[in-house]
């Protein structure tokens, strides 16, 4: 074999490499989507989603109550979430001085970065301990603090790239900056700022590790904002360590129920960006 | 007008404030700022809070924390030890399965496919990120672990029993179930910021090497890649991060076992963990801000990997090689 020959063949070989590197990412998504509608739509049933989880080692019984606890608390988390991160968002993107909205930047890059179980043990401390009481208000907030960041940079991100000429067009009409800002800027990057809203939900609606010791578990009903709440990440948790085959069952439905759910969240979410844009930045 | 200058956030201006709100865009400005300044606070309280709560731990057992081996909540002798032990090594062994895996799927991303194909793959593995946590839990649990039990483990042990690192029962739960199911989990980050890197060479790079004689990949591996090599180890570090943080996936499939094994068929525990598993157990005041410390040793951690990734990537940025952290 000549030198070029060889060359040529270690070509070939490491590009169908990074190929198989390729599918083998991406078959992952498919083989965990396959698995788990095989396994959770065998499962799914009107019992799972209106009735509450019966005593261990009694077959049946449903989830309704994570059901409605999830989107309690991701309703909690988004209600303080959203506005924090969209206004400084706001701020950032055309209000900011230099020095603070760098240390603004750096802070929410830092909170983004949090494990989210560290994120729990902080919520634990500034609301469980006060309140003597797990809740879904605590859960909610500390889904809030997940949510934050992500808002808000990208709502700066698509508001800095609304094009210039908008804004001078806008200002040369006479009009303060706040009614630019309120009337041009964010009605043109609203469309963006809504993705990156939902995809921020779509993140924390899959979160169980901040739940665990905040919004604890409830095998029935919460009767307010202030009980211990079931969620469906942490109801798939305790299903799936459990020993028993019909939790399992069960675990899968949910897993297949949270999927399902995230999934179509973020393909929705990119549906309403368009345009091949990905909103997604890590 | 500069309306930064006007709420500079300095004693000077503070009197005549009031005064000064009477346009909408003072107003505009003054709370948007407040809102701003609420993500500030937080992250500072947080910070302070866990450090806080961490005092009567940090005041009975000193920097000992960080090397004590000994986690008995019934005697009241709390170690780190272990437990870093394991995040360390299950995060190191996922980097060494998926960084190979994400940096050779971004290549063919961004030199070999083509864009539609390029597109709709980096959209599949952007929804592969977006899988939460506990699901790969499940999966792996219910797949992962009896594969590895079956097969994986029986095989490795065979081939390369010979190590330290392959010895011992053969259960599927344990350090390697973990490292897989974190390296699965660090895959799309590795790829997303890898390609946007490689993405951003310019041209002409690939062009002169093509027209010195170089076959593609030679032209990959000699000039593209080291073009982009600081916002790949960027992406490396980044996934590194996640993987350090991950709490689900791992309690779920790491035997949960507070000890030190060299063995990677050997059940262990990561700091992530044991928050997940005893927190809500802890009783008592030196038990519980044990644990808070463990969470703030994590939190120092993630912080510092965080930061040496975002300046990798900024140093990429700065030379113009990639875009976006």
């Amino acid at each position: 074999m000549t030198r070029l020959d060889y060359r040529k063949f270690v070509n070939l070989v490491m590009l169908t490499l990074t190929g198989v590197c390729t599918f083998t990412a991406v078959s992952l998504l498919f083989l965990i989507l396959g698995y788990l509608v095989w396994n959770g739509s065998r499962s799914i049933d009107w019992n799972f989603l209106t009735k509450l989880p019966l005593p261990t080692g009694e077959v049946g019984g449903g989830m309704a109550n994570a059901i409605v606890g999830s989107i309690t608390m991701v309703g909690i988390a988004a209600v303080i979430g959203l506005p924090i991160g969209f206004f400084g968002g706001v701020y950032l993107a055309e209000f900011g001085g230099r020095g603070f909205s760098f240390a603004v930047r750096y802070m929410a890059d830092l909170l983004n970065g949090v494990p989210s179980i560290v994120i729990g043990v902080f919520a634990w401390t500034v609301v469980v301990v006060p309140m003597h009481q797990f809740s879904s208000l605590a859960g909610g907030f500390a889904l809030s603090l997940m949510l934050v960041p992500i808002t808000m940079r990208s709502t700066e991100q698509f508001l800095g790239d609304v094009p210039r000429e908008l804004r001078e067009g806008a200002l040369a009409l006479g009009a303060p900056k706040w009614k630019v800002v309120a009337t041009v800027v964010v009605p043109a990057a609203m469309r963006g700022i809504l993705t990156g809203m939902i995809l921020g939900i779509a993140r924390i609606a899959g979160e169980s590790a901040p739940l665990l010791f905040t919004a604890l578990n409830n095998a029935f009903w919460a009767t307010g904002i202030t009980q211990p709440t079931a969620s469906l990440p942490v109801m798939i948790y305790t299903h799936a360590i459990a020993p028993y085959d019909d939790w399992h069952r069960q675990a899968w439905a949910a897993g297949l129920l949270l999927l399902c759910g995230v999934l179509i969240t973020n393909v929705a979410a990119r549906w309403i960006l368009g345009g091949g844009a990905s909103a997604q930045k890590a | 007008m500069a309306p930064s200058t006007i709420l500079a956030g300095t004693a000077r201006q503070t009197r005549g404030f009031w005064s000064r709100l009477r346009t909408g865009d003072e107003v505009a400005h003054l709370v948007t700022f407040a809102f701003a300044a609420i993500v500030l606070l937080m992250t500072i309280l947080l910070a302070v809070g866990l450090w806080k709560t961490s005092g009567p731990s940090q005041a009975k057992f000193g920097w000992k924390f960080l090397v004590g081996t000994n986690w008995d909540p019934v005697a009241g002798d709390f170690g780190a030890l272990p437990f870093i032990y394991g995040t360390i090594l299950t995060s190191v062994l996922a980097l060494v399965i998926s960084v190979p895996v994400g940096v050779g799927a971004a290549i063919f991303l961004s030199e070999l496919a083509p864009p539609k194909l390029a597109n709709a793959c980096t959209f599949l593995v952007e929804l592969l990120a977006a899988v939460p946590s506990v699901i790969y839990g499940l999966m792996a649990i219910f797949t992962v672990v009896p594969l590895l039990r079956q097969y994986g483990e029986p095989f490795l042990k065979r081939t390369l029993g010979f190590l330290p690192f392959f010895q011992g029962p053969m259960l599927g739960i344990g350090f390697l179930a973990a490292g897989l199911v974190l390296s699965i989990m660090t895959v799309p980050y590795i790829i997303a910021i890898s390609r946007e890197s490689l993405m951003s060479v310019p041209r002409d790079q690939r062009e002169a090497a093509m027209a010195l004689g170089a076959t593609r990949w030679e032209s990959t591996s000699q000039v593209v890649v080291p073009y982009a090599r600081l916002g790949i180890f960027g992406s490396v570090f980044l996934g590194l991060a996640r993987a350090l943080g991950e709490t689900m996936a791992v309690t779920m499939v790491i035997g949960n076992d507070p000890s030190i094994h060299a063995s990677l068929f050997a059940s262990g525990y990561t700091i992530a963990s044991v928050l997940a598993n005893e927190f809500t157990e802890a009783t008592g005041k030196l038990y519980q801000s044990s644990l808070v410390e463990l969470g703030l040793v994590l939190f120092l951690i993630t912080i510092i990997v965080n930061a040496l990734a975002r300046l990798l990537v900024l140093a990429t940025s700065r030379k113009g090689t990639a875009r976006t952290a």
